[in-house]
């Protein structure tokens, strides 16, 4: 699937809001360009200067330690100034509301917004509202772009493309915005899509993103190629979704014994951060021929570099 | 004032069941001394100056069952006069007040302050409705019979539910002695809890928590269960999913009550909502398209008794907000006959029984003189143009809010002059 990059293909959102607002040659643009830069980050010298005289504004609503620091360090490495903001102790706190502070932030003159909000739609509402790119970082239960497509990018890094590739997505779908955008992003690539997930974490409806659900693990995970797994959001979780956490385990922790049924070589995959013996075997997490969940953060660097560069031209 | 005279316009009023081309004289005190196609140039003295309506329709002033006035306390998004005036270019000279104010309409003394207000800042008919319970907290009753010898002629929490079913079989034992109009909001709160839009597809694409029809249900039941025997004045404000209708014709021969609908849920759907657009955050939320078409037949079929505006005047400050944090609610009483328009037009609903639901059917559930066009009353009524088309403007909209969930939209029918008392008090 992957072409060459071909300069005269350009992104077609000034945004990175969603997946669903991509076409698959804005992914091929995106992925290609990640590609460039994971030697880079290998190599001794890590810095370019392709973003030299760039703002970027990190607009970090909720706690997040991968995200942020991954998106701080694409921009550091391609030479722009980089701010980040916890926005958990400043003016929000005081009342101010998240229009306002772009309007103050527009002011500044940045060249790109990243911003993760608790809750859904606040980057579409941002964008509307200032001149500069943004790139979500995680919207609610919305979406998280960029994540999708690191995930992506490690896919395709170890079985060299997606299509046709039959991947399952275990746990706490209702609340994963993670789930959201890869679901949209890994059926745009032509991969089989499973979802696991007791009735109490399966959004309504989901089906028809044309994925198959399954409430039963073992059966979810026949001969799948990529087992997905999530984190159970207990932050998000309002009300008694589940019993206790040794039952999720029990029926929806991955064990040797589930994995067993998905194929020899299938590959795990985690966004972090892992509650490990909640929702996944700490051994399995650990496993090198079986878990990609490093790779994963050392190619969201790449990933967010790629984005960083697309979208700030 | 002096005497009025109309001809040639298509007057319905389904209270006194006119539906005909005919004339309408108002006389020197604003009250109606004649109607129907009897009064026409032949006995209409010469001398006196005639309008010529040339076909346009004569409706009774609108009764609104189902408006957020803002005062007290919300003044800066709608005050009586602003209110009245958005009522008035929408045909609308009758409105029952929400009591979710600041204070909260609870007490007889807070009645007295806003009864004064209404007659002195009002241009229509304003009836407020008091809280059923005290603060709206869902915990005691408020005194039903003092606050109705003030003047009170329906008692609801307006945006919120009766949960508790003990305190609800109560309020309907005390509402039943009294002879008192209740007017419940259905919605579970445990299923509702922390939902913004139906729950469905629409939810899970926006990451947003959804409002099961299930949770309207469940209260829709447990009311009408409790009704079967504890016989009160039971109104269920608004309804917005297929499987509601279902159960009131279900229950329809078994026990009394009535049923109420909002125009956004007769005219719109979920998918409505697009890209996070926070005027159309509604309560109850809009539903998918299958449930609306529903809405639409019980309102056909008289299932659904009457239609409201939910008029909810909110600030631009509350709108512009992630649509977690965004108030719930429309500004929509100038648009209301406007809108409802549309099912006439579009042909699901017969002209006649949008009539009734907008204007005699309130009436005849509050038991207010109102909303009919009978000889002797007070002449309250409005001129139609049934097929000017126009456009809406949220800049044009006179209401101090805003917040309309029909922005843009092309709309067949327009008011064109408003009368309370046989005074004109709106003319386009």
């Amino acid at each position: 699937m992957a072409t060459k990059t071909n300069k005269a293909i350009k992104i077609s959102q000034k945004h990175l809001l969603g997946i669903q607002d991509l076409s698959i040659n804005d992914v091929n643009l995106i992925l290609d360009e990640s590609k460039t830069f994971i030697k880079l980050n290998q190599s001794k010298n890590k810095k370019l200067n392709v973003l030299n005289g760039k703002t970027q504004i990190n607009l970090f609503f909720e706690p997040s330690t991968r995200t942020q620091s991954s998106f701080e360090l694409a921009g550091k490495r391609l030479g722009a100034d980089v701010m980040s903001m916890n926005m958990s102790n400043s003016a929000i706190k005081k009342g101010e509301t998240l229009i306002d502070t772009a309007m103050t932030l527009n002011a500044m003159h940045p060249d790109i917004i990243v911003i993760r909000h608790q809750d859904s739609g606040a980057c579409n509402l941002l964008s509307q509202k200032v001149n500069c790119a943004v790139l979500n970082a995680g919207d609610g239960s919305r979406e998280h772009p960029t994540q999708a497509l690191l995930d992506a990018l490690t896919i395709i890094n170890r079985k060299e493309k997606i299509e046709g590739l039959r991947i399952a997505i275990c746990g706490d779908i209702t609340h994963s915005r993670v789930a959201r955008s890869n679901i949209y992003l890994l059926n745009m690539l032509g991969a089989e899509v499973n979802i696991i997930a007791p009735s109490n974490l399966m959004p309504k409806e989901i089906e028809k993103f044309g994925v198959n659900t399954f409430t039963n693990m073992k059966k979810g995970l026949k001969d799948c190629d990529i087992v997905m797994m999530l984190r159970l959001q207990n932050e998000r979780m309002t009300s008694s979704f589940l019993s206790s956490n040794r039952e999720y385990y029990e029926y929806y922790g991955l064990t040797p014994d589930k994995l067993s049924h998905a194929k020899e070589d299938a590959l795990i995959m985690h966004p972090g951060p892992m509650n490990r013996g909640i929702e996944i075997d700490t051994k399995l997490a650990d496993d090198i021929n079986r878990s990609v969940i490093k790779e994963q953060v050392e190619l969201g660097v790449a990933v967010r570099m790629a984005c960083l560069k697309i979208f700030c031209e | 004032m002096k005497k009025q005279y109309f001809i040639n316009a298509n007057i319905i009023d389904p209270h006194n069941s006119i539906n005909e081309n005919g004339g309408l004289i108002i006389d020197e005190n604003g009250l109606i001394e004649a109607i129907g196609k009897k009064v026409n140039t032949n006995n209409i003295p010469s001398r006196e100056k005639v309008i010529d309506l040339k076909g346009k329709h004569i409706f009774p002033g609108l009764v609104d069952m189902r408006v957020f006035a803002g005062e007290p306390g919300y003044e800066y998004k709608e005050n009586f006069r602003t209110l009245s005036n958005a009522a008035l270019a929408g045909g609308v000279t009758s409105v029952v007040t929400m009591p979710n104010t600041d204070p909260i309409i609870d007490n007889v003394s807070i009645v007295d302050f806003l009864k004064r207000r209404g007659r002195d800042k009002s241009k229509i008919n304003v009836f407020p409705s008091a809280a059923l319970t005290k603060n709206i907290e869902g915990l005691s009753m408020t005194e039903f019979g003092l606050l109705q010898s003030r003047g009170i002629i329906a008692f609801t929490d307006g945006i919120k539910t009766i949960q508790n079913t003990r305190l609800m079989s109560r309020i309907m034992n005390s509402a039943k002695d009294l002879g008192t109009l209740i007017m419940q909001h259905a919605e579970d709160y445990d299923l509702s809890k922390n939902g913004m839009i139906n729950s469905g597809i629409i939810a899970t694409k926006l990451g947003l928590s959804g409002i099961p029809a299930v949770a309207e249900r469940i209260i829709i039941e447990r009311d009408l269960t409790l009704l079967e025997n504890i016989k009160c004045r039971y109104h269920i404000s608004q309804i917005s999913a297929a499987k509601s209708v279902e159960i009131i014709n279900e229950r329809k021969d078994k026990v009394k009550f009535t049923t109420g609908v909002s125009i956004n849920n007769l005219s719109l759907n979920e998918n409505d909502i697009g890209d996070f657009r926070t005027f159309l955050k509604l309560s109850p939320p809009l539903r998918t398209e299958e449930d609306r078409i529903v809405l639409v037949q019980g309102l056909k079929d008289e299932t659904i008794d009457v239609i409201v505006s939910d008029h909810k005047p909110e600030d631009e400050e509350q709108k512009r907000l992630t649509f977690a944090q965004a108030a719930t609610g429309a500004s929509g009483i100038e648009t209301l006959l406007s809108l409802s328009l549309e099912l006439h037009h579009n042909g699901s609903v017969k002209l006649e029984t949008i009539i009734k639901a907008l204007t005699s059917n309130p009436a005849k559930i509050l038991k207010i003189n109102k909303g009919n066009l009978s000889v002797s009353n007070e002449a309250d009524f409005c001129i139609v143009d049934i097929d000017k088309p126009w456009v809406v403007k949220k800049d044009k909209l006179v209401s101090k809010s805003k917040n309309t969930s029909i922005e843009d939209k092309k709309l067949q029918g327009k008011v064109t002059n408003t009368f309370v008392k046989g005074e004109e008090l709106f003319k386009l």
